[in-house]
This record gives structure tokens, sequence and C-alpha cells, in this order.
């Protein structure tokens, strides 16, 4: 019992993290219709770039963040500008390749600058808090409390500005947000300004909690996907429960079946979410 | 001595080549024909390697077998071994949707590559199976030969099927399947037919490989080598041409093999890696042919349909 | 001036031409009405008109300007509004949040806009918090006239407004029309109800095959034997 708690604190912790990561992937999906396959090393890139602000000017991590999610964002709507927009009338399909590209020369440039050996935003060990029979390291707490404030965030853009309900129209129904004179363009920079800012919070809390590496977003992309599946494409709020749904069977599973199938475990859950229930846990819109 | 190296390394080279263009021939079977957006080539690319290793290998005390058996056998072998599990991965992802037939994929090759990294009774584990000899003891120009008989005989099938009744409903399906449907063609059995003969043809291009290069890991069957290479030389050759598909695999890999001397002439400290200095063109490349040519080289020339006239 | 005049009109999908040398002319404040057998082209019509068929040949004037294949959202920022005949609500947003969304492109203080909405159609205003997507179909059509309207249109394009309503809810839906008409808001709408659409309409077109048929005032259409013989069902 005290080891299924404590599992499934670890897998909240992880499941904020994933959707922080699944909000971005599940809202390009619904407002782009395509899978973004670089979505997992655009987190990468934000921890680096956090990475980057702690060792250059010597600040803490939490300071960190809002520079490493701006920066970030920078750089999605980039790349979009510069690659994915000239070939969004071209098939969805090229567009997949093409973020599959992306990734790997995101890895790339990461093992170029900052090299493949596993970092750490801060070293020493951080004295765990012992809540009884439990373990709770402080980081675990401030990552939860970041990642919920900045999921309110999403909530308060979402539900009340124009932006934010202009996004969710378009994904809702493409067509007729064209009809109703919404701008495209601006809305979709607007989603790969949020969905690269709410990686790179992502890609900071996972380097936290464990270490930086070049690959740590890919491996977390599948969970990302399946929390996305899970919750329904197009549905930020479904993604937010996906990815708490998917971190906890992630953790738990190790009750039952060796550590190392953990993405396994994401996927299986993916693919009967793929077979019994397509639109997802809350009804989405592909 | 200059030449006699050039030709070493080119013989080398046009192995690799080999191996690749029929893995890519594989893939065009399932995307170029039918629409089907397979990117777990790797799974497949696995499971014929590591079938292969294991049926011909001398006995082994820590993993499964060797059997010792003879090189045709062992590709058999990755054959009949990968057919039931491209079918049961293809009836799980049969009717899903091209984005996410691409994440089932994507994770299946995962999986299968986190089964023989955590079985070591199978696999061997992250040590990986070695000792895979060359078949009748060739060497790099014998085996070159073999490869490229396999290439032609490959090359033929997939050229006939393409041309064949079977091969226009695949392709009428990845047009309009509703049209395909609505014409009385049980779709669902097409799509699972051809991509579980891709995929068989891939796990050919696995044991093959696993013959030239003699020792297999987890390793190599990352997503980079198993699947983004194999789609980089299908796109950049014409998906749905097989000729374009053969090419796409000799001029991407050539470029692949040049990026490393190119990797070579920028100092090192600029660059950190020189193996991720080499994805990084790779990917940049991908991208460039994508934003400029996204229909690759030989674009596909689609032979004419029944009772089709010249419009 | 008119305020729409559409002019010799050839357009369609994938260089097959749907329309064939198409007219239309809409005055400001008037209803006009397009019908015609299936397949006719009325609808085609209108979405060439808003920009989202492509326009091979003819030209379309909006009070005096050539507007002739400008995107949905120059037409939006001119005072065209359309409303398609499908898929016509934001399913997930809320019926406010719909038409706080018509009025995308004319930002600024909609309480003017939305309560001129709802005195047309009170019953969004109760449901205004429901997502549209749970509502009637009669309702959703409410929903996506009054999200149309969000941009105090000069020019309000309806296709097949009633198409799937009750009797009682067809009758409602073309007093509806006739409210939003009498505050000077012009209206080009395709119809199946073709009787009940020419009875309200100050002029109507016949389409058929992509072309002119025939076009008259309303009643005289309806009086028209030829027109009743063959497109008004007898």
């Amino acid at each position: 019992m005290v080891e299924f708690i404590q599992l499934l604190i670890n897998g909240i912790l992880l499941g904020s993290i994933l959707a922080l990561g699944a909000i971005g992937a599940t809202m390009i999906f619904g407002v782009l219709r395509f899978a973004h396959f670089a979505h997992g090393d655009l987190m990468a890139v934000g921890a680096y770039f956090a990475l980057a602000v702690v060792t250059i000017f010597n600040l803490p991590v939490l300071v960190a963040l809002p520079v490493a999610m701006v920066l970030t964002a920078a750089l999605a709507v980039g790349i979009d500008q510069v690659v994915y927009r000239r070939i969004r009338r071209v098939q969805p399909v090229i567009l997949l390749i093409s973020s599959f590209a992306t990734a790997l020369i995101l890895r790339s440039l990461i093992q170029m600058i900052w090299g493949s050996s596993n970092q750490v935003y801060a070293t020493g060990i951080q004295m765990p808090w012992r809540l009884g029979p439990f373990v709770l390291k402080p980081d675990h707490l401030l990552i939860f409390a970041a990642a919920t404030g900045l999921v309110v965030l999403v909530h308060v853009f979402l539900t009340r500005s124009r932006m934010g309900k202009a996004m969710r129209a378009m994904s809702d129904n493409m067509n007729l947000a064209l009809i109703t004179g919404i701008p495209a363009n601006r809305v979709i920079m607007w989603t790969w300004a949020i969905g690269g800012a709410l990686a790179a919070a992502a890609g900071v809390f996972l380097g936290m909690d464990t270490r930086l590496h070049p690959v740590m977003g890919w491996t977390l992309l599948l969970p990302i996907f399946a929390a996305t599946i899970l919750g329904g494409i197009g549905r930020p709020y479904g993604a937010i429960l996906g990815g708490l749904v998917i971190g906890c069977a992630m953790e738990l599973s190790t009750l039952v079946i060796p550590g190392s199938y953990k993405p396994a475990v994401a996927f299986a859950i993916m693919v009967v979410t793929l077979i019994f229930r397509p639109q997802g846990i809350i009804k989405g819109a592909a | 001595m200059e030449i006699a190296g050039l030709i070493a390394y080119a013989i080398f080279l046009l192995n690799l080549v080999g191996i690749y263009a029929i893995m890519v021939l594989g893939l065009n079977m399932q995307w170029g024909m039918t629409g089907q957006f397979n990117i777990g080539v790797a799974g497949f690319f696995a499971v014929g390697a590591y079938t292969t290793a294991i049926l011909t290998t001398e006995p082994a005390a820590n993993w499964l077998g060797g059997f010792e058996l003879p090189f045709l056998l062992g590709l058999v072998g990755a054959v009949v071994v990968c057919w039931p599990i491209a079918w049961v991965v293809g009836r799980i992802t049969a009717g899903l949707r091209t984005d996410y037939l691409a994440i089932a994929t994507i994770g299946i090759a995962e999986i299968i590559r986190l089964f023989f990294l955590n079985e070591g009774w199978l696999s061997n584990g992250t040590r990986g199976i070695p000792g895979i000899d060359k078949p009748f003891g060739v060497g790099n120009l014998g085996y070159l030969l073999i490869v490229l008989g396999f290439v032609a005989l490959t090359y033929t099938l997939v050229e006939i099927a393409r041309r064949s009744p079977w091969g226009r409903v695949l392709r009428a399906i990845r047009d309009n399947e509703a049209a395909t449907a609505a014409s009385g063609k049980n779709v669902a059995q097409f799509r699972l037919q051809a991509f579980v003969v891709g995929a068989c043809i891939m796990a050919l291009g696995g044991g093959l490989y696993a013959h030239f290069v003699g020792f297999i890991s987890p390793e190599a069957f990352r997503p980079l080598y198993g699947t983004f290479l194999v789609w980089v030389m299908l796109i950049a050759g014409g998906s749905g041409n097989n000729k374009g598909a053969v090419l796409g695999a000799l001029v991407v890999w050539l470029i692949w093999s040049s990026t490393e001397m190119l990797a070579g002439l920028v100092p090192t400290a600029l660059i950190g890696s020189e193996s991720a200095f080499r994805v990084f063109l790779i990917g940049v490349l991908l991208q460039i042919i994508l934003v400029s040519r996204p229909q690759g080289l030989l674009p596909e020339t689609r032979p004419p349909m029944p009772g089709e006239g010249k419009r | 001036m008119a305020l729409l005049e559409a002019q010799d009109l050839y357009a369609g999908y994938g260089g097959v031409d749907i329309l064939r040398g198409t007219h239309l002319h809409v005055e400001s404040q008037d209803i006009v009405v397009i019908v015609g057998p299936n397949g006719a082209g009325k609808s085609t019509a209108m979405k060439a008109i808003f920009g989202l068929v492509p326009i091979r040949q003819g030209h379309v004037y909006y009070q005096g300007s050539d507007i002739t294949r400008e995107p949905p959202e120059r037409m939006v920022g001119r005072g065209i509004a359309y409303v398609p005949q499908e898929a016509n609500v934001f399913a997930s947003l809320t019926v406010l949040e719909n038409l706080e969304l018509g009025a995308y492109s004319v930002p600024g203080d909609m309480t003017a806009r939305l309560d001129k909405v709802f005195s047309i159609f009170p019953r969004l205003k109760e449901r205004r918090r429901q997502p549209a997507g749970v509502m009637s179909g009669g309702e959703r059509q409410m929903v996506a006239m009054g999200r149309a309207l969000m941009i105090d249109p000069q020019l309000l394009m309806l296709d097949e407004p009633t198409a799937g309503l009750s009797p009682r809810l067809i009758d409602e839906t073309f007093e509806r029309i006739q409210d939003i008409n009498h505050l000077g808001i012009g209206v080009l709408m395709v119809e199946q109800n073709a009787r009940q659409a020419l009875a309200i309409a100050d002029r109507g077109y016949v389409l058929a095959t992509g072309e002119n048929r025939y076009h008259d005032t309303g009643p005289a259409l309806l009086a028209n034997p030829e027109v009743a013989a063959m497109f008004l069902g007898g």
C-alpha cells in the first residue's frame, strides 16, 4: 500500500509533466491537423535553454523557466514560419515527416551545443521530506505547483481571451473559423507559441525531476501522444486528464512489470483507446 | 593502394545501399502504393535481423540459439517470423487514420526495440549478438552480388505487384478509399495484405543487414537508422515509384556517407559531436527536399487504369 | 448602386465548372432567393461569391467595388456574412462564445450587437452558457445566424437555413429572416422550401445546371406556370 501511494505520487508528478506537453501537442493537432513529432524535442530544447540561463547567469532554475519558455515559444513559431508554413498546403503527411526531421535537427543541435552526457540544473542532493513512510522532494512540490499554475493560466487564456477562444474555434471547425473571419495565420502562430512555451516548461520540470539528456524529450513523446489521444484530439482539458492517467499508469505498472517497459504501458493504453474509443475520453474533434 | 581502398569502400557502401533499397521497396509497398503511414520500419527491420542472427549463429550460452542453420533458411525464417507479427500489428492498426497509424507504428517499433533490449535470454540485451557470418565464406564483394540479387528479385516482385490488378486496387485505396470500398473491394483486407508484404520485405532487409555487419544490437534499430533514413530515401526518390525508391536509397546513402567526410572537415570544436552533425545535416537536407520538391526525384508515373483513356 | 452584383460567373472545383455564366443581383435591403433542382449550383454560387470556390471567369461587385476572388476574411471585413448549410456552429463552444467569435473581425464593445441578436433570438440569451453542440437543429440555426449578425453585416448570405427543420420551425425561421431584413440587412439565400421562400422574397432566381433560367420578383415567379411546373413541384 505504501509503495502504491508512493508510486501514485510519482505518477501525478510525471502526469503533470506529460499534461503540459500534451496540451501543446493536442492544440497543434487540433488546429493544424498533424501529429507534431518534434514536440518531445522541443521540450528538451526548452530544458537546455533553461540550463544555459542557469549556468551563464548563475540563476535559480525557476527564474530561468520563463526565459526558456519565451525562447522556446519563439523557436516554435520560427520553425513553423520557416518550414511548416511552406508545406502546410501540400499534404498532412509531408508535414508529419517534416516534423520528424525537425525532431532530429533539434536533438542533434542539442548534442552539438551541450554534448550528450547527463546534466543537472543544481548539483548536490536535495534533502527529501519524509512524511511518514512517504518520500517527497521539495522540487516535486515546486513542479506540481508550477504545473498547476500554468494549467490555470492556459485555462484562463482559452476561456477568457479572444485569441484563446479563436484557437478553440479553429480546432473545433476550421472551415467555419475561416468563414467567420478568424485570421488563421495569427491563430496558428499563437498556437505554436503556447505549445512551445508549455513544452519548455515540461522539459524544465522533467530536467528538475531527473536529469537533462538530448533524448529526454523523445522518450516522452509517445506517452505525450498517448495522453493526447486518450484525452481526445484538440481537447486541452482532455490532454490534462490524459496526461495524469498515463503518468500514473506508467508509474504504477512497475508494481507488476519491469520498469524498462514503462513506455510500452503508455502505448498499450493508447492502442486500446484508439480501438475502443477513438474520439478519446472527452469527445475529440478528429 | 589508394584505388584499391576506394573500391573496397565503394563495395562496402553499395552493400548498405542495396540492403536499404530493399527496405525502401518494402516501405513503398505500404506508403507509396497503399498510403499507409508506417513509421515503425525499424521494428520489422529488427525482427528480421534478430531472427536471422538467432537461426544462423553458433550455439550460445547466454541467449536463444543459435541453431547454425544455413543463410537462406535464416532469411526465410526472418520473413516467416515477421509475417504473423506484421499481421497482428496490421490488424490492430487497421482502420487508423494516417497520423494515428504513424503514432501507433512508431510505438510498436519502440516496443520491439525495448523487447530486444530487455529480454536478454533471447537477444543478449544491450551486448547484442556477434558472429553472424557472411554465407559461403564470401567477402564484401561476393556478398554485394548476393545483395544485388535480392534487390533485383524484390524489385521485380514489387514491380509485378504494382502493375497487377492487386496493385491497382492498392493505389485506388490510397487515392480514394471510400470509392474503392463502394466498388465492393474489401479495403481492410487489401490494406492488411500490403502492410504484411511490406513488413516482410523489411524483415528480409534486416536479415541481409545482420549478415553484412556481422553483429547486431538494439542500438542499430533506433528510429534514426531503422526508420528515418528509409523514409528520407523514399521521399527523396519519389514515393510510389519503385525505381525512385532504389534511386533514393543510393542518393541518400551517398549523401549520408559524404556527411561523414563533411563532418570530418569541420573542426570538432565547432560541432561538438560528429555523429550529431551528420544527423543535423541529413535533417536539414530532408527539410529542403520537402519544401522544394515534395514529390521526390522520380515522381510516380501511373500505369493507366483499365478503361482510362488519355485525357 | 447594387449591394451585390455577380456577373457571368464561371466557377467550380478541379477545373470543372459548376457555375456557367450565373448572374445575381441583390439591392440593399432586399431578400433574394435562389431556388433550383439539386446540383444546379446554388450553394456553389454562394461559395464562389464568398471566396470559398475558385472563380474562373466573371466578376463579383459589392457596393460598386470589385471583390472577385477576395478571401473570406476580407468579405467579412466588408460587411458580408455567410452561414453555411452544415457544421455552421462551433459545437464545443458555448452559444455566447459562438457569438463573440462572430464579432472577431469587428472588435470593440459588442454589447449593442449582442443585444440586437438576443432581441431577434431571445432563446439564445436563455441558453448562452450552453455548448452549441448539444442544442437542437433549430436552435443551432439560430446560433449560426446570430454569429453571422455579430459583424453588423449589410449582406447576410444563408445556405438552406431551413434544411432539416420541422414545419413549425421552418415558419419561424422565415419569420426571423424577415425580422433581420427589417433591420435593413440585405439577404441572399438558397432554399429548398422554394414556395415559402419565394413568398417572402423581393426577387428570386431559378438556377439549373449552373445557368440562370428565370429571374423575377418572388410573387411573379410563384405565379409563373412554367416555373411552378418545372421547379416548384407543380
